[in-house]
Order: structure tokens, then sequence, then C-alpha cells
């Protein structure tokens, strides 16, 4: 125990600077965060996510944004327990009709001003899922979206060249 | 274990039937209902252990195999013209869900058994029945009747399908006497996408994605039970060095997810470092999986006749270096849980599955084998090629947290030594074969069991002549772990309900489909 912490003292932390986005826009968009995000929103930018029916995968990808690589914290974005305490509603899967009821209530249980983002091809249009009987086609259909973040499932640096994106929007 | 005892009775004994001559590689047979009844009966005395049960219009199918030697494999099939056949969950209770859920897609119904209680159907699809041989009506919807707790001083949680964290959806019922829960009720469904009816006349490609979007997180382990089950059907032998590169993207899913489910264990037990260090070692898989195969899950790399993706050289050369550096690594933070009690006072005699209920619940991956099972689809029923490969299979009794922690310590030991021995006898030569299908074909079926890294999976296809999905079933492991976390959760304290869960780690899309 004691080696494994001292190490952390001796060792390049595992966190990575946000390499460089290949779109300069988003690269811009970062910049502005800072300041944008405390105007708007006092010190962070809380996240809720629902899982409305996706895979897992998207799960897993969203999970990963917390580890030592990226850190999302650092940002200013965190993932919160209760939709009360939420700024944006990020949604994965098609928004399947048994999870449809219980996506709204999250949604209406978070305090305006609210954000939402569809994540992963599922939410942005239903992706494979489109047109079955057990499915709406994607999270615009039951809310209204802000941004969507496409990928099967997206790379947890898309997801963060998005959220930054919102931010700065 | 590995070849039968001739002084056991033949399970298979007078199970009788005519044989479908285009299923394969294992025998199905059509039965009428004394044969399938005493199908069941086997398998309530242990004899049998079901592999799956599955419907399509008018007839059910059921898959068991020899308890006793599980690579002796036979599939039944009951024509139920009426939309009834004898329940087999009224003596054999890990069926009752795989009947509610039948009774919920093709409104074939069970006769007889303990719960009538819709399983995958809220109410909400706007059609019962969706994959019945006729359209039907929806139903109204019926407030769901959670089972009654009686008893003085009794308090129910209800938990879900919205949870706290980045998980998957579902519903708890805990009943909890003060701290002790004295019963869970699971509500699962909420993830139901319609995946077997999307499957129906889909073209081998899209069949292929959607098989290995069933649970994203055995993405590799479910395309390759699809191609499995396709290659048997049609008669496709994938090329060595596709079958080698299919078994290392199997193994460095299993490793990262592993890596994943430690470190989530230990931190639901409050330990969080252990989570950090973990979660970098599993990110440290999925980037080389990204360098080398072009996808972080490597999801859609499986396909029907081999792999889509090659692994050249240099890719080689950064999984060797990833395996070496994982071996060094994680070595260290096993040795941090093995000497930090006050964690393992969270994990040891938390959660425990006694060895019967894994038993008879045929439970796999590293919930049964943590609760006494020797199992593994790699060797039982087996498949290419791990018969080539050496590897451990581990086993222990205690079946608490701490043990199927330690089944994934084992499991991700012996999937580096796999991925070594893979690299070092790869073969080279294509990783495709492109086969035709041939027009004049009859239609042809073909199943497969593949392990996961969560247990075995089962896929079952019917194809026609014109190469299109006539059915497909997919059996998660989980249906078959899922009950079993009700069992071992009781009596335990409702605190420790998040560190059981996370044990199991059952899928919720794989398993409502
Ligand atoms: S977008 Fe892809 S990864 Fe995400 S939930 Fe849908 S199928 Fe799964």
């Amino acid at each position: 125990m004691r080696r494994t912490l001292f190490e952390s003292f001796t060792r390049r932390p595992f966190t990575e600077k946000l390499a460089a986005p290949a779109d300069p826009e988003i690269a811009r968009m970062a910049a502005e965060l800072d300041v944008k995000a405390r105007r708007r929103l006092g010190r962070g930018l809380s996240l809720r996510l629902v899982d409305a029916g996706s895979c897992n995968a998207c799960e897993l990808e969203l999970n990963a944004l917390s580890n030592p690589y990226y850190d999302l914290e650092r940002f200013g974005l965190r993932f919160v327990a209760s939709p009360r305490h939420a700024d944006v509603l990020l949604v994965t899967g098609p928004v399947t009709k048994n999870m449809r009821e219980a996506l709204l209530r999250t949604y209406d249980a978070m305090p305006a001003p609210k954000w939402v983002v569809a994540v992963g091809d599922c939410a942005a249009c239903g992706g494979l899922y489109a047109g079955s009987y057990a499915c709406e086609r994607g999270a615009a259909a039951v809310l209204p979206v802000d941004l969507r973040i496409a990928g099967c499932p997206p790379s947890p640096t898309q997801l963060l060249e998005g959220l930054l994106a919102l931010v700065a929007s | 274990m590995t070849a039968r005892d001739p002084s056991l009775p033949d399970p298979f004994d007078r199970l009788n039937g005519r044989i479908v001559a285009e299923h394969r590689p294992w025998p199905r047979i059509e039965v009428q209902t004394d044969a399938w009844a005493k199908a069941a009966d086997r398998l309530s005395r242990g004899a049998l252990t079901l592999l799956g049960l599955w419907g399509e219009s008018h007839v059910v199918h059921m898959a068991v195999a020899d308890t006793n030697d599980p690579s002796l494999i036979l599939v039944l099939s009951l024509t139920c013209p009426e939309g009834r056949y004898p329940s087999v969950g009224r003596v054999h209770p890990p069926a009752i869900r795989l009947e509610r859920a039948v009774a919920d897609l093709f409104a074939l119904v069970p006769v007889g058994p303990p719960d009538m209680r819709p399983w995958l159907d809220h109410g909400k699809w706007g059609v019962h029945a969706p994959l019945a041989a006729q359209q039907n009506d929806a139903q109204p919807a019926e407030e769901y009747g959670f089972l009654p707790v009686d008893g003085e001083d009794i308090h129910q949680l209800p938990v879900g399908p919205v949870h706290a964290g980045i998980i998957e959806p579902g519903h708890f019922r805990i009943s909890a006497d003060g701290e002790t829960v004295v019963r869970l009720e699971e509500r699962l469904g909420y993830t139901h996408k319609g995946v077997e009816a999307l499957l129906q006349g889909a073209d081998l490609q899209r069949a292929a994605r959607l098989a290995s979007r069933c649970s994203g997180d055995s993405t590799v382990a479910y395309g390759l039970a699809f191609a499995h089950a396709v290659e048997a059907a049609l008669g496709w032998s994938p090329p060595t060095r596709a079958v080698r590169l299919r078994a290392l993207m199997a193994e460095l899913e299993r490793l990262a997810n592993h890596l994943g489910d430690v470190g989530a264990i230990c931190n639901d037990g409050g330990f969080a470092i252990m989570l950090a260090h973990c979660s970098v070692l599993r990110e440290s898989v999925l980037r080389q999986a990204a360098a080398c195969f072009g996808h972080r899950l490597m999801m859609d790399r499986v396909v029907p006749g081999g792999v889509t993706t090659d692994l050249d050289a240099a890719g080689s050369a950064r999984i060797v270096g990833l395996t070496g550096d994982i071996r060094r690594r994680f070595q260290r933070l096993i040795d941090l849980y093995d000497k930090t009690a006050s964690l393992q006072d969270r994990t040891v005699g938390t959660g425990v599955l006694k060895p019967a209920l894994a038993a008879q619940f045929g439970a796999g991956g590293y919930i049964g084998r943590a609760s006494g099972r020797l199992c593994d689809a790699r060797r039982w029923p087996g498949y290419a090629p791990y018969d080539e490969l050496e590897f451990e299979i581990p086993v222990l009794q205690e079946g608490d947290v701490n043990a199927r922690l330690w089944i994934r310590v084992r499991e991700v030991e012996q999937s580096i030594r796999l991925i070594e021995q893979i690299l070092v006898t790869l073969p080279d030569g294509p990783i495709r074969t492109e086969n035709a299908i041939d027009p004049a074909n009859p239609p042809a079926e073909g199943m497969a069991i593949v392990e996961g890294f969560r247990g075995d999976i089962l896929a079952w296809v019917r194809i026609d002549a014109a190469g299109r999905i006539e059915r497909c079933h997919l059996r998660d492991p989980s249906w078959f772990q899922w009950p079993l976390l009700e069992a071992a959760i009781e009596g335990n304290i409702v605190a420790d309900f998040p560190i059981c869960n996370k044990s199991f780690n059952c899928s919720y899309s794989g398993h409502d489909l």
C-alpha cells in the first residue's frame, strides 16, 4: 500500500493533455471553457446519465472518462447521482419503450436550465434498432436534444470533445 | 468430467424424436410431449443441465446438456399448435424466466408454471407477443405484481430502473428487516430492444452487427458465438489465422473486463485506489486493441467466415508489451488486495452463492466457478483453437464476493498466458473465407456455445435458402445468473447490495435483448 501510494508522488501522472482536437473549432471552444462555464454555471457542469436501452458499450466508454487518463473532473465536468443536481442529461441507447417513462421522469426532475446530449448512434437516431416495435428512434423522439455525439460507441476522446463543445455553445 | 462414466444412467435415454437433418453440430429432435416432460424431469433431478429455452411461432425449443459430460448436447423441439406446452419451470426453476419471455414474445403459454407474470413485456410496446404467428393487439398494461412480503417491521426499498451510477437500468425491490435483506426481487426487461424480431429476415452482415451488440461488454464473444453458429449451419470453416486472431481478441476482451471488474468491486468496498489503478490497466488494453484492430472494444471484428482486421508485426509487438506490463503491475495490485484486511472484511463471506444452486442453474463464468462448478465453454463443449492451447480453469468453493474476485484474478493470469501462446503460434495466411451462399440450399441450422468473460453464450440460427436469417436466438449467461443474485443477497445487509451486484456483474442488455 505504502509503495503504491509513494509511487504516485514520484511517477508522472497518467492524466493526458487532451490532444489538440482534430477540429480547430473544438480547440477554440475548449479554451473558452473556463470562462464560460464559470459565468453560466458557477463552478462546473453536472452530468446525469440515463441508459435508455443501450447495449452497455456506451456506458463503458462514459465510465472510462473518469479513469486517470481522461480525468473528466479537471474540466469541471462531473457525474452526479441525482437528476436534481444535474445540468446535463446524457442519454444512451435508442430509448426503449420500456425506458421511455423513466427517462422522461428523470428529465422532469432536473432543474432548468438543462441540456440533453444524445450519446452514441443509438441515442442520436435509433441506430440499428430504428423501426423496432420496442424502441423509439433515439432521444430526440422524446426529448429536446441539444447535442449529438456520434459513434458506436463514441471513444472517450470523442465524448470529451463533444461535452466541451456543449459548454462553449 | 471429460469423459462420461459408463456406470451412470444415460440422461438422454428414451428421449426419442424425429432427427432434424439440417441442424449442426449437435442433434435436434422433434419430440412429443412425453419426451419433453421426461427431459424436464431429468433437468429437475440434475441429470441434465438447461442451456436454453426459446420460442418460434408454434414451436418451443430447449437445449440441454449431460450434467456429467457437458460436451453432450441435445436440442428438443415441441410443436404446440394450440399455443400451449408443458411447463419446464414447474419442476425446474431455472426455466421460469425463459418461459415468461417466450410467452411475452410468442404467445406460447407454459401449462402449470409457478409464475405467469409477464417478464419482458411491460405493456408499452403497443402490440402483444410481437413474434407470434398472428399479430395480437396490445393487452391493457396491468400493474406489475411484486411478490408479497409479510412480517412485522419489514420495509421495502424500490431501486431503479434509473440508478445512481453509470450503469444499466433494472428495478430491484429490496425487502429488509432493519439492515438485513429478507428478499430481493428483480424486475428486468427495461432495455428490451426487440433484437430477435430485428434479426428475422436480416442478411448475415446486419445480423452479425446486431448480434455483436447484444451486450456491448461481450461484443467479441457475441460476434464469435454468432459466427460459429452460422459457420456450423453453412459448413464454412474459417482460416486458421482467423481462428487464432478471434481467440486473441476474445482473451483481450476477457482481460479488459476482468480488470475493470476487479477495480469496480474494490471500489464498491470503499477502496478507490484499486479502481484507479485497475482502470489504468483496462484502458491500456483498450488502447492497444484500438491500435491493433481499429476499435477499442473490437466491435464487428469477428464475422461469419473469419475476421475483418489483420494483425501486423507491430501489433504483435504491442500486445507482447501490453501483457508483460499487466503481468508486472497487476501482481502488485493483487498483493495490495490480499494484504488489506479492511477491504477483505467487505468481501469475505459476503453474498454467498451455494454450490448446489449454482449447479442447479448451470451458472457459468466466474459466478459458477466461484461456487464449485467446473465449467468453461472453451473446454466443454470446446472449440478451436483452445484444444491446442494450455490454460487452467480456476474453481473455488466459497461462492462469496471474495471468491468471485479471485476467479477473475486467476483468469486474468490465464488470459495473458493464452495471449502469449497465440502470438507465438500465429500462422500466416488469409483471415477470411468468402463463401458464396448457394441459393439451391435448403434452410440450414447451426448452434454454438462460446465462453464470454461473463460465462457461456448460446447462439442458435436458422438460415433460409436466400442466406438470410429466418430465426436467431441468443442466450446471455446472465439468464442463469440474475436469479442467483436474489438468493446470494438474502441475509446480507442492504449496504452490501452494490458490492454483491458488482461481483455478479450480470448483463441487462444481454438478458433483455
Ligand atoms: S451506439 Fe453502439 S455502443 Fe452505443 S448503445 Fe448503441 S449499439 Fe451500443
